[in-house]
This record gives C-alpha cells, sequence and structure tokens, in this order.
C-alpha cells in the first residue's frame, strides 16, 4: 500500500514553506530531511528524550510525536531561529560560556524548551526542574545546563 | 519511516468524525494529542488502516466551570488545564494532577479526552476521576451517553467505550462541600507514578461526613479504596491516630503486584504513605 502524500504550509523560522509530505511523514523527519534543518535531533522517537523539542506556535513540542500533516498551517521554530555561530542568542551566550554543552546532541531541544518557559515568564525554580526535567542530557551531568539557565535568568529574565 | 503506512482522515466537523467512526470502527485510531498513540505507530506496536484526526473538529476544546463540576470538553490541552485559574479555584487537586502528567513540552499536547480515553492505570488523571465520582460523555451517530467512571474502566487499555463513539467530555463534579488532595511518587518529575493518591473527604465541623480515597498505578484500573473511606466516615479527622488507621487500612485492602519498577509490598508501603500525607493536608496538619 502506497502512502498518501499531502501539500502543507507552515512558517518556518519566519519562513513561509510548502512541501509535499506523506501523510505518516513524522515532523522531525520532514524538517531534516525535506526542509534540511538538522539543528533539531531525533534521539528515542518515543517522546522521552527530548531531543527533537521545537515551538508549535509559541509552545515546546515533540517533533517526534506531531505528523508533519498536522502542522499545516503552523508556525514553527527550530533552534536555526536563534543565533548564529558569528552571534549568538543570550541563551546560546550563555551555555557557551557556562560549559552547558558537550557533545551538543541535546542542546536544540532544550534551547527550544527554553525559549518558549522565557516567553512565557516561567521562574527560575520551575525552569530548572519542570522544563529541564523534559530533557535527557547523557554529557554534562546537567550541573553546567543548570549554571548557564541560571546566569540567563539572572542577567536577561525579568523576574 | 517509522509510522506504517495508513489512511488520514481530518473531519472537520463532529458529524463527520462520527460518521468516519461508524465506517471504519475496530479498523481506526482516533488521533487527539498523539503522545500515546503516536509513539506506538512509530514503535509499530499499533498498525490501524485509518488514523482519524480530530484536531479539526470544531467546538471540542471547551472549559466548563458550572455550579456542580467542572466540564472539559476532550480536545482541551492539559497545559491550558493546569493554567485555568477558574479550575484551580474550585478544584485545586485537579490542577495539581494536571501539572504531574509528563513534562511540559508533551502535556502542550496531551488531551484530557486521550489521556482518559487511552485508560492506562498508571496515569493520574483516570485516579482523580474516580475520586471525584466522575463521568465521561461518549457521543455516536445515533446520540450521546454519560457513563461513570466505574463503569467506564475495565483494564488495562481497555474501556466500554464502543468502537464507534467518540469521547467527548469529561465531568468532574465539584459540589457536597468535599475537599481533595492528590500526591503522587515518581522516580523523576514527569515520569509515570511508582503510585498515586486522590483524596476527599466531606466534614461537618472536624467530623467526617464522607470520604472518596482512590490509588493510581495499583492495579489494572483506578480503584476507590472503599475499607478506608469506611474507616474515616463518622470520625474527628483532627484525631491523627484516625488518619493512620485509614492508611492502614489502605494499605491492608489493596492488592499491588510486583513488577520491575517495585515489589507489591513496596507499593503498599508507598500508598499508605500517600494516604496519611493526603489525609493530613485536609485536616490542616502537615505531615
Ligand atoms: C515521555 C512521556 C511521558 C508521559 N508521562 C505521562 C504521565 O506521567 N502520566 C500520564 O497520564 N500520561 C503520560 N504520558 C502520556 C500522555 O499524557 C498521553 O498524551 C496521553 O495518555 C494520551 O493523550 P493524547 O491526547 O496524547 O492521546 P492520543 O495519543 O492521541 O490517543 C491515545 C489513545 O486514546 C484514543 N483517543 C484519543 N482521543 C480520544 C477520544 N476523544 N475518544 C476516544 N478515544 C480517543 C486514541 O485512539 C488512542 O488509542 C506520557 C507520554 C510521554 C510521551
Ligand atoms: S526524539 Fe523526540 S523526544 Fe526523543
Ligand atoms: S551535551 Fe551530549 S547529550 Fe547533552
Amino acid at each position: 500500500m502506497k502512502s498518501e502524500i499531502r501539500t502543507i504550509a507552515m512558517t518556518v523560522n519566519g519562513e513561509q514553506v510548502s512541501v509535499d509530505v506523506e501523510v505518516r511523514a513524522l515532523l522531525s523527519d520532514v524538517l531534516r530531511h525535506d526542509l534540511r534543518l538538522t539543528g533539531t535531533h531525533v534521539g528515542c522517537e518515543h517522546g522521552v528524550c527530548g531531543a527533537c523539542t521545537i515551538l508549535v506556535d509559541g509552545e515546546s513540542a515533540r517533533s517526534c510525536l506531531i505528523l508533519a500533516v498536522q502542522a499545516d498551517g503552523s508556525t514553527i521554530e527550530t533552534v536555526e531561529s536563534l543565533g548564529s555561530v558569528s552571534s549568538l542568542s543570550a541563551l546560546q551566550e550563555a551555555f557557551r560560556e557556562n560549559h552547558g554543552l558537550q557533545c551538543g546532541f541535546c542542546t536544540s531541544g532544550i534551547l527550544m524548551s527554553l525559549c518558549a518557559a522565557e516567553r512565557h515568564g516561567e521562574d527560575l525554580e520551575e525552569t530548572l526542574g519542570e522544563v529541564l526535567g523534559g530533557h535527557i542530557c547523557r554529557c554534562t551531568g546537567y550541573q553546567n545546563i543548570r549554571a548557564a539557565i541560571e546566569a540567563h535568568w539572572a542577567k536577561s529574565v525579568t523576574q | 519511516m517509522k509510522p506504517p503506512v495508513f489512511e488520514y482522515r481530518d473531519p472537520r466537523s463532529l458529524d463527520e468524525a462520527l460518521g468516519l467512526l461508524n465506517e471504519y470502527g475496530d479498523d481506526s485510531s482516533i488521533l487527539a494529542g498523539g503522545q500515546s498513540l503516536i509513539p506506538l505507530l512509530n514503535l509499530r506496536l499499533a498498525r490501524p488502516d485509518y488514523v482519524i484526526d480530530i484536531n479539526k473538529v470544531p467546538g471540542l476544546d471547551t472549559i466548563e466551570v458550572l455550579p456542580g463540576c467542572v466540564r472539559v470538553g476532550a480536545l482541551t490541552r492539559i497545559r491550558r488545564l493546569e493554567r485555568d485559574p477558574k479550575i484551580r479555584a474550585v478544584a485545586p487537586a485537579l490542577s495539581d494532577a494536571f501539572q504531574n502528567i509528563a513534562h511540559p513540552q508533551i502535556r502542550s499536547r496531551t488531551t484530557i479526552g486521550g489521556n482518559i480515553s487511552h485508560a492506562d492505570p498508571s496515569s493520574e488523571l483516570p485516579g482523580v476521576l474516580a475520586a471525584y465520582d466522575g463521568r465521561v460523555q461518549l457521543t455516536s451517530s445515533s446520540g450521546s451517553r454519560w457513563v461513570s467512571w466505574s463503569d467506564f474502566f475495565v483494564t488495562v487499555f481497555t474501556t466500554t467505550r464502543e468502537s464507534n463513539e467518540l469521547l467527548t467530555a469529561v465531568e468532574f463534579p465539584t459540589d457536597q462541600n468535599f475537599s481533595y488532595e492528590f500526591e503522587e511518587i515518581a522516580r523523576r518529575p514527569g515520569d509515570y507514578p511508582l503510585a498515586g493518591v486522590c483524596a476527599g473527604i466531606s466534614l461537618d465541623g472536624s467530623q467526617v461526613r464522607a470520604a472518596r480515597l482512590s490509588a493510581i498505578a495499583i492495579a489494572d484500573r483506578p480503584i476507590r479504596m472503599t475499607a478506608a473511606e469506611s474507616a474515616l466516615v463518622g470520625v474527628d479527622i483532627s484525631n491523627a491516630a484516625v488518619r493512620q488507621a485509614a492508611s492502614q487500612a489502605a494499605a491492608a485492602e489493596i492488592n499491588p503486584m510486583d513488577d520491575e519498577h517495585g515489589s507489591a509490598a513496596f507499593r503498599r508501603g508507598l500508598v499508605s504513605t500517600l494516604v496519611k500525607r493526603t489525609l493530613d493536608r485536609l485536616a490542616g496538619v502537615p505531615s
């Protein structure tokens, strides 16, 4: 049996895109394979690790647990919408300064969750507990990620 | 490609969705938040011929705080529910339970209808629905019916919903002067609980008029602990020995099983502790 194809339109990182997708395709795979936005990483593909976290209409969500067809008409933000290598965003800079990453596999998902938390005005405690709790990092032992979040929240987020 | 091939339907009205369910029934899966169904598709543990995505059905994402109950439409996301000040004002234990479901990144998609329909015995909400003596609304092309929680949950992942029915709303009664507390123990915040308890009491001064205690992750479906409830009726909640007796009655009446997360004795201990803690809070005593 062949899978049905549908054309979907989304706003991805501020740009209007239109793409043909199999109805069974995951949003994570369409972002990576079709749109070539490989900053979104894929670890477990059942919602547990958090590597694939992106923003859908301003809320953090697992892109491995959304069918791409479901994103038709949505506004998507991925890690590519943050700073660039030559000009990091304030949050990315806090991660760099505090050595908040090693291999970087988990980092893009964590950054996107933190963007949502910052926009929704979550306090530091909520962010360190609940928000970071939705991510698994195999390298850092979390201490430096927490230090980066604390530094960023102290500097940039008005409490 | 992770999920198996299926035909995708995204009905734009309730009638259309119910018509599709009538036609495809057991060969289809309803897609709501997708936070349980899509993992099952990705792991190919589910292979439906049709996926009926109800996210575009209008009118199912309602929150109503009515005189005697909180009534929530099936498509309402948990993230929205946990932030709702009107629910927190009348049913704070329900808001606490919402915040114990998974992580914020999962709750942004999870719907109340999907969570309850999934009937995972480790899920918080089915147990909270049991403590509130709540009910669900099931709708098919031939009409709607309300089913109490005890007639809805059958066993693990199994309910009395017919394959042509959609769960359309969930109702938590808030009358009768009941106050509730919810608490769970999980390995990490956001994990499924090893055990959870929702306790409600109705007081006349400090005398217990009625009690409702449910346990989560203890049996193949949410259960009420009726021996502990009976032990509380008529007694003075401010008496610590009474609360202790109820927590012992709870531990004695449940039948948890050993599994990879812990032994039956360990779970019995957790439930006993949680009953004690929730009752202490209801009595206004710090645990
Ligand atoms: C990492 C992770 C951690 C989690 N932790 C928890 C936790 O701690 N506690 C907890 O309770 N849950 C947890 N979950 C499960 C999550 O909350 C699910 O989202 C929820 O159980 C199902 O809701 P959904 O809206 O996503 O439903 P879906 O995944 O869309 O559907 C689930 C099932 O219900 C059926 N269904 C959906 N809507 C309806 C309806 N309206 N009528 C009839 N049938 C319907 C579907 O066909 C499917 O069989 C976790 C999930 C993940 C990925
Ligand atoms: S890849 Fe999506 S949560 Fe792990
Ligand atoms: S930096 Fe390697 S997994 Fe987090």
